[in-house]
C-alpha cells in the first residue's frame, strides 16, 4: 500500500538522511581525524555557505526557476566589501550597502526572467560572468585581509569551547525560517503549483510574475550574505571567491530531491542533500582523496541526484499496484 | 475495393473473451467484439468502463492477460503497436500529433518516403498519392502546406490519410468529434462514410449520443469492464443506450430549474482585446445561466480568460456586483466572487500530481490561514466537504487528482472553484469528454447554482447542451456577439445561422 510506513520512507529526502546519518556514523567509527572537534567545525564552516544559498536556491527550484549567478554575486559582494573597506568606510556601513547590491543582482535577474520572459538558465550563466566580471573590475587581483578581527572572529570562530561556528545559530535562525515559509505559508506553498504547473497556478489567482521576482531578490541577497561571509570567513576578499560554488549548491539541491523540473521536494532534502556533501568532502579529504578524484565523486553525485527521486517515484508507484502510464480511463 | 453487402459474415477483426488487469484493477473482464467490413460500430460506455484499454489491446498498445485477437478469422498476438499497424488497424485519436512545422505529404509519409535512386526523396511522387489520398476522402487540402496552424479537424484528415497510405482496414476512432464543430462533424462523417463504403470496419467512440445513432449500425456497450451488449441500433432509443452505459435510468440529462433573475452580478462593456475580440458587451443576472455558443475560435475562451483577468484587456470594462475589475488581475477577480473553471482541465485546471487535497485548496491558500499559515485543518475540511459535496470518486483525498478519472477530475476542478463561494461562475466547456451520467451530474450542479442565487456564464460546444442548459443564448462570430437569443427562440438552427455569421432570421 502506498500509505504504509516502510512505503512512505522510500520518499527520497528521507532517503538522503538517512545517507547522511550512516556517513556521519561511519565516518566517526572508522575515518581518522573525522570526530575532532577541529575537523567538525571545519566541516561545518566549509558547508555553510553552501547551506546558506541553498536556502532560496530551494524556493527557487520549486518554483521552476534557478539561479547560476549566486557564487557571482557572492565574489562581487565580498570584492566591494573590500573597495570600501580599502577606501576607509565604517564595516557597519559596508555590509548593508553590500546587502543592498545583493537585492540588485537578484532584481536584474528576476525582472529579465519574469518581464522579458526569459529562460532562467540562460539569464543567469550570463550575470554569472556579468557579475563576476564587475567584481574584478571593482577590486582586480587585490586581495583584501584586514577585516576588524571582531567580525572575522564571528564568522570564523566557535560557540563557546564546542565545534559548532558560531554563525551556524543564524543559519539555524534562517533554516527554519525558509521552512517555514516554504512548507506552512500560503506563498511557499503556492510555489509547488507555480512549479509543477504554471498555467494551472495562474487559473488559481497566483501572482506567478511577482512570487518569482521575490525570489530571485531573496536569492540575491542571502548569495551576497555569503558573499560577506565567506571574505570574513576566509579573512580574504578577492574577485574570485567562491567560484564555482553554484555548482555544490544546485548539486546538493538536486541531490537532497528537488525535483529540477519544479513543484517537487522538501527544505529538511535540500539541506540534508548539502550536508551530505559537506562531509562527503570532507571524508575525501581526511582520506588523501585527490581534489580531481573528489570532482568526479561530485559529478557522480549530482547525476545520481537527478535520477534518485525517480526510481524512488517508480518504486513506490510499483508498490501502490498502479503502473502510472497505463492507468485505465476511458 | 467493392461495396461489400450487409450480409457479409467474416469479421475482420475480433475480439474474443479478452480480459486486461493492471495491478488489483480489472480494467477489461471476458469481452467480445467483432468488427465486419463495411460497418462503422460504436464504443459506448461511461468513463472508466475499459473503453481506452479495449483500443489499445486492438492497437497492440496492451497485450490481453486471457482471451484471443483474431485477424480475419486467424488467432493473432500483437507485440506491439506496429504489428498492429501492419495488420491494417489503424488509430485515430482525439488531439492528433503531427509534427508542426513538416508538410502534409511529409507528415503522412513520416520514415518511409518514396525513394528516388541514391536514397533521395521522392517528392513528387510523395506529393501525387497525397493529392490521391486526400481525393478518396473527399477533402481539399494542400499537401505542402505546414501542419501548424491546421485546425483539429484537418489534422485528423490528415491522420486518416495517413492510416490509409498504410492499406488500413480498421480504422479506430476515439472521440474524433470532441474538439470539432459542427460543420466539422459532418464533414468527417461524410469521410467516415466514404471509408465504410470502400469496405473499412470504422470503430467509433463518442460521448455524443445522437452521433452514435446518426453514423453507427451496431453498438457494443462496456460498463465497469464488462460486456453489457452488442446489438444493431436500429430501433433503439438513446434512453436505451443511456441505460445500458449506466446501468440505470437516467434522470434528465439538462435538468433546468425555472429561476426568476435578480440584479446584474457581471455586467460587461465593450470588451475589446485587439485582433481577438471586439466590443463584447453583456450582463449576467443573479439567478441566470447564460451561454455562450458560437464555433471554435470565434472568441469566447478568449473573452473568458480577459473577463478573469488571464489575458489583459485592450478596452472596456467588467464589473462584478457593481465593482470595476482591475485589468490582468485574477486574484483581485476572485476576491470580488468570480471563479472561472478553464477549458482545459489537464493545462489549466490541475496540477496533475499534486493530491485532490491541495488541489481543491489552491483556490483557497488565502482564506485558510491562522496566523499567517496555511490552516491545514481547514484546508483538509474544506477539500473534504466539496469533494463529497460533488460526490468525486476517490480512494484518498490525498492522491494525486492525475489518479482519477477524466469525469471526475472535472469534478474535482468545480469543487475547488465552488469552493470559492463565487457569485459570478464563468464554465468553459464544462463537460467536454466526460461520460453521460457525470454530465447529467454537471447540469443539475449548474441548475443548483442558478437557483442559488450564482449568475452563470457557460462557454459550450455543445449545442443540445446550450440549448438546454441556457436561459438565454449569447453566439459570438469572429471576435463579436452577432445574437442573443432568449431560451424560448433558441434552436440550433437560429444558434448556427449566427455561429457561422449568417444573418438570423
Amino acid at each position: 500500500m502506498a500509505d504504509s510506513p516502510l512505503a512512505r520512507a522510500i520518499r527520497w529526502d528521507t532517503v538522503v538522511g538517512a545517507l547522511l546519518l550512516v556517513l556521519l556514523l561511519m565516518s566517526f567509527g572508522f575515518v581518522d581525524g573525522f570526530g575532532n572537534a577541529l575537523n567538525l567545525s571545519f566541516l561545518i564552516g566549509n558547508t555553510l555557505p553552501i547551506a546558506l544559498i541553498a536556502l532560496p536556491m530551494t524556493l527557487l527550484v520549486v518554483a521552476g526557476e534557478i539561479d547560476l549567478s549566486v557564487a557571482s554575486t557572492a565574489g562581487l559582494s565580498g570584492s566591494v566589501m573590500g573597495a570600501l573597506w580599502n577606501q576607509g568606510m565604517a564595516i557597519e556601513t559596508i555590509i548593508p550597502l553590500c546587502l543592498l547590491l545583493g537585492v540588485v543582482c537578484g532584481l536584474v535577474n528576476g525582472l529579465l526572467v519574469t518581464r522579458l520572459g526569459l529562460p532562467s538558465l540562460a539569464v543567469t550563466i550570463g550575470t554569472l560572468a556579468a557579475y563576476r566580471g564587475i567584481a574584478q573590475i571593482v577590486l582586480g587581483s587585490d586581495a583584501v585581509t584586514d577585516f576588524p578581527t571582531q567580525y572575522q572572529d564571528f564568522a570564523a570562530g566557535s560557540i563557546g569551547d564546542t565545534f559548532l561556528p558560531r554563525a551556524f545559530l543564524p543559519f539555524l535562525v534562517l533554516l527554519v525560517i525558509a521552512a517555514v515559509v516554504l512548507h506552512a505559508t500560503p506563498f511557499g506553498r503556492s510555489l509547488f503549483a507555480v512549479g509543477a504547473n504554471e498555467e494551472a497556478a495562474r487559473f488559481a489567482g497566483i501572482r506567478v510574475k511577482r512570487q518569482k521576482l521575490l525570489l530571485f531578490v531573496a536569492t540575491g541577497f542571502m548569495a551576497s550574505l555569503t558573499g560577506i561571509f565567506w571574505a570574513l570567513h576566509y579573512a580574504s576578499a578577492r574577485y574570485d571567491n567562491a567560484t564555482g560554488l553554484e555548482l555544490s549548491v544546485v548539486a546538493a539541491v538536486l541531490l537532497g530531491g528537488i525535483d529540477f523540473d519544479g513543484g517537487k521536494g522538501t527544505l529538511g532534502g535540500a539541506i540534508a542533500g548539502v550536508f551530505l556533501l559537506g562531509a562527503a568532502q570532507n571524508v575525501m579529504s581526511l582520506l588523501n582523496v585527490s581534489a580531481q578524484s573528489q570532482i568526479v565523486v561530485t559529478g557522480v553525485l549530482l547525476v545520481v541526484s537527478v535520477l534518485g527521486p525517480r526510481v524512488a517515484r517508480q518504486i513506490s508507484v510499483a508498490r501502490a499496484g498502479r503502473p502510472a502510464a497505463s492507468t485505465p480511463t476511458s | 475495393m467493392n461495396h461489400r453487402s450487409d450480409t457479409d459474415p467474416a469479421p475482420v477483426l475480433a475480439l474474443k473473451d479478452i480480459s486486461k488487469s493492471f495491478g488489483a484493477v480489472r480494467a477489461l473482464r471476458d469481452v467480445s467484439l467483432e468488427l465486419f467490413p463495411g460497418e462503422v460500430h460504436a464504443l459506448a460506455g461511461e468513463n472508466g468502463a475499459g473503453k481506452s484499454t479495449l483500443i489499445k489491446a486492438l492497437a497492440g498498445v496492451h497485450r490481453p492477460d486471457a482471451g484471443q485477437l483474431l485477424l480475419d478469422g486467424e488467432p493473432t498476438v500483437f507485440h506491439g503497436p506496429a504489428d498492429a499497424r501492419d495488420a491494417g488497424i489503424a488509430v485515430i485519436y482525439q488531439e492528433p500529433t503531427l509534427f508542426p512545422d513538416l508538410s502534409i505529404t511529409e507528415n503522412i509519409f513520416m520514415g518511409r518516403q518514396p525513394r528516388r535512386s541514391l536514397g533521395r526523396i521522392d517528392h513528387r511522387a510523395a506529393h501525387t498519392a497525397t493529392l490521391a489520398l486526400m481525393q478518396r476522402l473527399g477533402v481539399e487540402l494542400d499537401p505542402d502546406r505546414p501542419a501548424r496552424g491546421l485546425s483539429i479537424a484537418d489534422q485528423q484528415i490528415v491522420e486518416i490519410a495517413k492510416a490509409l497510405s498504410f492499406d488500413a482496414r480498421v480504422l479506430i476512432m476515439d472521440e474524433p468529434t470532441a474538439a470539432l464543430t459542427g460543420s466539422e462533424v459532418a464533414r468527417l462523417f461524410g469521410v467516415v462514410r466514404a471509408l465504410r463504403d470502400q469496405g473499412a470496419a470504422v470503430l467509433f467512440i463518442s460521448h455524443r449520443l445522437e452521433e452514435i445513432f446518426q453514423i453507427c449500425r451496431r453498438v457494443t456497450t462496456l460498463r465497469d469492464g464488462a460486456l453489457i451488449s452488442s446489438e444493431p441500433l436500429d430501433g433503439m432509443t438513446e434512453d436505451d443506450l443511456v441505460r445500458r452505459m449506466v446501468g440505470r435510468d437516467l434522470d434528465e440529462l439538462y435538468p433546468k430549474q425555472d429561476v426568476r433573475a435578480g440584479e446584474v452580478a457581471l455586467s460587461v462593456r465593450r470588451l475589446t482585446r485587439e485582433g481577438v475580440f471586439t466590443d463584447i458587451s453583456f450582463d449576467v443576472r443573479r439567478g441566470e445561466i447564460v451561454g455562450l455558443a458560437g464555433l471554435v475560435g470565434a472568441g469566447r475562451t478568449e473573452v473568458a480568460r480577459a473577463v478573469f483577468g488571464i489575458d489583459r484587456r485592450d478596452a472596456g470594462e467588467v464589473e462584478v456586483d457593481g465593482r470595476t475589475l482591475a485589468n490582468g488581475a485574477p486574484s483581485l477577480a476572485m476576491a470580488a466572487g468570480l471563479a472561472l473553471v478553464p477549458e482545459d482541465r489537464r493545462a489549466q485546471g490541475l496540477v496533475m500530481g499534486m493530491s485532490i487535497e491541495r488541489n481543491i485548496g489552491l483556490t483557497g491558500l488565502r482564506t485558510t490561514v491562522k496566523g499567517g499559515l496555511v490552516d491545514r485543518d481547514a484546508e483538509r475540511s474544506r477539500s473534504l466537504d466539496w469533494a463529497v459535496k460533488l460526490q468525486v470518486k476517490y480512494a484518498r483525498i490525498a492522491d494525486a487528482v492525475s489518479t482519477l478519472s477524466g469525469g471526475n477530475q472535472q469534478k474535482v476542478v468545480l469543487a475547488k472553484w465552488l469552493a470559492t463561494g463565487p457569485k459570478v461562475l464563468i464554465v468553459d466547456e464544462p463537460t467536454r469528454g466526460i461520460d453521460v451520467g457525470t454530465k447529467a451530474e454537471v447540469h443539475r450542479l449548474l441548475s443548483e447554482l442558478a437557483a442559488d442565487g450564482v449568475a452563470v456564464l457557460m462557454i459550450s460546444s455543445d449545442l443540445p447542451e446550450i440549448l438546454g442548459m441556457a436561459d438565454r443564448v449569447l453566439v459570438m462570430h469572429e471576435g463579436r456577439i452577432t445574437a442573443e437569443i432568449p431560451r424560448s427562440e433558441a434552436t440550433e438552427e437560429a444558434v448556427m445561422a449566427a455561429a457561422t455569421g449568417r444573418a438570423a432570421a
